[in-house]
């Protein structure tokens, strides 16, 4: 059975932080659902890649922890390691999506510095 | 009395993450342009990796653990190579 023998502050502040994360990426996944463009809807999904991840790890780590009677933290490697490549593949991307956009010369971007007058 | 907390606990959080990969799916369909579907893709992998530590915690082994981090690598590699494509029409030139 799922951490019987845990006391019961640390099962509430593992689930409070399961839920909370969780949660999180709930939002996010509704920002990207809902916004409109595709500049507003870059910015949903990371709540769930920083804030979301971040707490599900923790109460990960804290559950595994307590369960286990030794330090289990493994879980933060994949922490270190997602917090480092979100932001370099998100800016990949919209750098790709704001040269597509140029490339077609869509009004809703700003043009490239310099070029402003064309 | 902790054990039903956790494990209630543990099943809302799997059916958030869930609605949450279910939206990611649907944006990533609908999409209307390559880099919608390319950046819905890339939180579908994060949910999922999400999901996958979820279900370690349920079932209270520490061998989800590895499946997690390797869907983090290779949703990486994933994302770059797409962002390349989308950027220059190849992933090798």
């Amino acid at each position: 059975m799922t951490g019987a023998a845990l006391p019961l502050p640390v099962a509430v502040v593992i689930a409070v932080a399961l839920l909370c994360g969780a949660g999180f990426t709930l939002a996010g996944a509704v920002g990207a659902f809902r916004l409109r463009s595709f500049y507003q809807r870059v910015h949903a999904p990371t709540l769930g890649s920083s804030m979301g991840m971040f707490l599900i790890l923790a109460s990960s780590i804290l559950y595994f922890t307590m369960e286990r009677g030794a330090l289990v933290f493994h879980e933060i490697l994949i922490a270190i390691f997602l917090s480092l490549t979100t932001p370099i593949s998100l800016m990949l991307i919209v750098r790709a999506a704001l040269a597509r956009d140029r490339l077609e010369g869509s009004s809703d971007v700003p043009p490239l510095p310099g070029q402003a007058d064309d | 009395m902790s054990a039903v907390l956790l494990s209630n606990a543990i099943l809302a959080a799997q059916l958030m993450l869930a609605v949450a990969m279910a939206l990611y799916l649907f944006r990533m369909l609908r999409g209307p342009r390559a880099q919608d579907r390319v950046i819905a893709l890339d939180a579908f992998y994060v949910t999922a990796m999400l999901l996958i530590i979820t279900l370690g915690m349920r079932t209270g082994s520490t061998r989800y653990f590895e499946a997690a981090a390797i869907i983090a690598l290779l949703g990486f590699a994933s994302s770059v190579a797409l962002g390349k494509f989308l950027m220059r029409g190849e992933v090798i030139e």
